[in-house]
């Protein structure tokens, strides 16, 4: 037994180690980079599962691909660890839901890491109703240690039962550091043994639908698991408190205070494993008057327990004000849910802070390309700047004001494209080249295709920034050529120095593209600052 | 016991490395510590927070709630008072002084440092002139815990270790200036 001081991403990346991982895939994305980086870490300094194996930990071009990497490995027989942000799931959103139907062979663990509160991100989806959606299995860790064991049960639990297993984390816990006991010695890779050649992996609809049989034929052994680990704590028949995950937590920091002021703690049950524990609810809600559902996240467990019809007793929750629906949990949330009252600090500044958001390096390559940009657009009152996901949304804020929209990864080209084919023109893509691999490319090729009027300026850093510069999928050098291969014509695919020393020569070329009819991509490249940073720590 | 933390900053000043020192020197005290810090986008120069929390017993919530911080250790001022909902009656503020305006709506920094002053408990130090007396202008964040060292419940030696333990990849000029830093922040603030 070791202790170690683990962000819940580090606790994830050492659990899958000691569980015998072989392979692990990701795309970055806050906040759950840093899963991959502490693989990627510990292999490079030398460390190896139990049997002295290496593991492989890769960065893929994307979510989808990363998770059909992932499936690839689990079909030879190995245990494979595919990891994300919520709103890559919505990427893998393919692979994954069908990956619930084939008999998986190695343990395949899926980590994703939601972001209530939207501290780096586009929305606040809970993984847990993609969960359900997909009819897989979901566990939920209340901190660091549980995050560990949980991937050790997870890979052991997706053998078993021949499923994926969601792990849900969210950004608190993925980036919160807790004295976490790890196993002495973790256990052996799985030898290779492809899997058995029985049809289970062949989802063509006459095999899909006896799959699909047998997903929901598990769905009462996968309950059955969640209600025998979720532990019941009868108490006060006054209140019953359900919470979930990291909710656990909030409501221990509360309880000293809740017991003092009523004399008794609520009855409590609590919720780490999903399909939810129906039974377990039941009998909660039979000791208790009513019942308090405190999650992170979606109201998942809450709407569950409310249904449509008339509740026998009282269901509070997000539905009925005592928590917010949207935002970040926290303490102070779960204490005002609780009836205490707020405690009693300093008097408040008499000067309101106001916010600092965030930007722009100084000297960010970036800035340069949006003065280039918006100096060539100068001559059309009329036109479009669709952008994409990475730090150059930032230019949506003074003083570059440069971006219109910024909706999903790639949308920037289809948006831009689609405008164009409306009728809205000069339309312009911004995204950058992490993004352009990413989701960038099939929309471009989608423009080819229809000779569409618009001009693609991808943001070549070298890097994918916004997440802490992790290496891009496929060097800088590679891309002109890429882009040509795609079938844009090599006279409208123009690589610009983006520093402020060839501003006019890109205002130039961009007002030359934006007067070109058809489908055109210009190529600002310079080097992140911070990547370039990082480079010469090393 | 239990102390609890936050620590401030604008992204890029250094405020989750001085977490980590002063989260190494509680955990070699035995005692237990959670500590919850901010990634991604609201690093590129907007505000960086990092809770630490530190106690005799088992800690629940990585965030600390409002009104219950027993320290606010602000990298630069206008952050100290954007978290002061966060301290408790009678808790401590150390900030640097030097106002980081990188936003168009910086209010007046000498009304800043009023209000700062109208807490009692709060102590102002110029961190960045420490940290050059100490000969590394980059240690500024190590000069404030020097500061703030007389409220931690740890001895001042288990902060030096976890400030060596921390730079001694940066080699033995950035160990012993760091060293220094931290010795001039606690006699700025006896």
């Amino acid at each position: 037994m070791n202790t170690e001081t683990l962000m819940g991403d580090e606790a994830i990346a050492l659990g899958a180690v000691h569980a015998g991982l072989s392979a692990a895939f990701a795309y970055p994305g806050t906040p759950s980079t840093e899963i991959m980086e502490t693989l990627q870490a510990m292999a490079e300094k030398g460390a190896t599962t139990a049997d002295g194996a290496k593991f492989v930990a890769q960065w893929c071009a994307n979510e989808k691909t990363a998770y059909e990497s992932a499936l690839g490995a689990s079909y030879a027989g190995r245990r494979a660890l595919v990891s994300m942000k919520h709103v890559g799931l919505n990427v893998a959103a393919d692979p994954f839901v069908n990956s619930a139907l084939i008999r998986i062979h190695g343990g395949l663990v899926v980590v994703v890491a939601d972001d209530p509160g939207m501290h780096s991100s586009q929305d606040e989806q809970d993984s847990r109703a993609l969960a359900a959606f997909a009819r897989m299995p979901c566990f939920e860790p209340a901190d660091q240690q549980e995050a560990y064991d949980m991937t050790l049960e997870a890979f052991e639990f997706s053998e078993r039962h021949e499923v994926p297993v969601l792990i849900r984390i969210t950004t608190r816990l993925a980036h919160s550091r807790a004295i976490v006991k790890t196993a002495a010695k973790g256990r052996a890779q799985n030898p290779v043994d492809k899997a058995p050649q029985d049809m289970s992996w062949i989802l063509m609809p006459a095999v899909a639908r006896k799959r699909w049989k047998i997903l929901l034929g598990k769905q009462a052994e996968f309950r059955d698991y969640a209600e025998e680990r979720s532990p019941l704590a009868p108490a006060s028949k006054k209140l019953g408190v359900v919470t979930t995950g990291l909710a656990l937590q909030y409501y221990r920091e509360n309880l000293e205070d809740y017991v003092a002021a009523n004399g008794e703690a609520p009855s409590h049950l609590h919720i780490g494993h999903y399909p939810i524990p129906a039974a377990k609810l039941r009998e909660l809600c039979a000791k208790v008057e009513k019942v308090l559902v405190i999650e992170d996240g979606y109201p998942v467990v809450e709407e569950a327990l409310r249904g449509v019809l008339p509740t026998p007793i009282p269901v509070l929750g997000k539905m009925t004000g005592e928590l917010p629906l949207d935002g970040e949990l926290n303490p102070d949330l779960v204490r005002a849910a609780l009836g205490l009252p707020e405690r009693e600090g300093v008097p408040a500044p008499s000067l309101p802070p106001p916010g600092r958001p965030p930007q722009l390096c100084v000297g960010c390559p970036h800035a340069d390309s949006f003065a280039a940009l918006k100096e060539a657009l100068l001559e059309y009152p009329t036109h479009a700047v669709n952008s994409d996901i990475g730090c150059y949304t930032l230019g949506a804020l003074a003083p570059y004001n440069a971006i219109e929209s910024c909706v999903d990864m790639g949308a920037s080209i289809g948006m831009a494209r689609g405008a164009a084919e409306a009728g809205l023109r000069p339309t312009v893509a911004i995204i950058g080249d992490s993004t352009f691999y990413h989701s960038g490319m099939t929309n471009l090729v989608d423009a080819v295709s229809h000779a569409t009027n618009t001009t693609v300026y991808i943001l070549d850093n070298q890097t994918t920034g916004m997440t802490g510069a992790q290496p891009t999928i496929a060097p800088s050098s590679r891309l002109k050529n890429l882009v040509i291969g795609l079938g844009v014509e090599s006279a409208h695919v123009r690589v610009l120095d983006a520093h402020k020393r060839s501003h006019e020569a890109s205002v130039q070329a961009i007002k030359e593209e934006l007067a070109y009819a058809g489908p055109s991509v210009i190529i600002g490249v310079r080097v992140c600052i911070e990547a370039y940073k990082k480079e010469r720590a090393k | 016991m239990k102390y609890d933390i936050v620590l401030c900053g604008v992204g890029g000043q250094g405020g989750i490395s001085v977490s980590v020192v002063i989260a190494r020197a509680a955990m070699a005290a035995g005692l237990d510590v959670k500590q919850s810090e901010v990634h991604g986008m609201s690093q590129r120069g907007g505000e960086v927070l990092a809770h630490l929390r530190m106690s005799d017993k088992e800690v629940a919530s990585p965030i600390i709630p409002r009104a219950s911080a027993d320290l606010i250790l602000a990298f630069e001022p206008l952050e100290a008072l954007r978290y002061v909902p966060w301290l408790r009656k009678g808790g401590a503020i150390v900030t640097a002084t030097a106002p980081l305006k990188n936003m168009a709506n910086y209010p007046d920094p000498d009304a800043v440092v009023a209000e700062l002053r109208k807490i009692p408990g709060a102590a102002l130090v110029d961190a960045d002139a420490l940290a050059k007396e100490a000969g590394n202008a980059r240690a500024a964040n190590v000069a404030l815990v020097g500061a703030a060292a007389k409220h931690l419940p740890l001895e001042a030696s288990a902060l030096e270790a976890a400030i060596k333990e921390l730079f001694a990849r940066k080699g033995d000029a950035v160990v012993e200036a760091n060293l220094r830093a931290f010795e001039h922040g606690r006699r700025a603030n006896p």
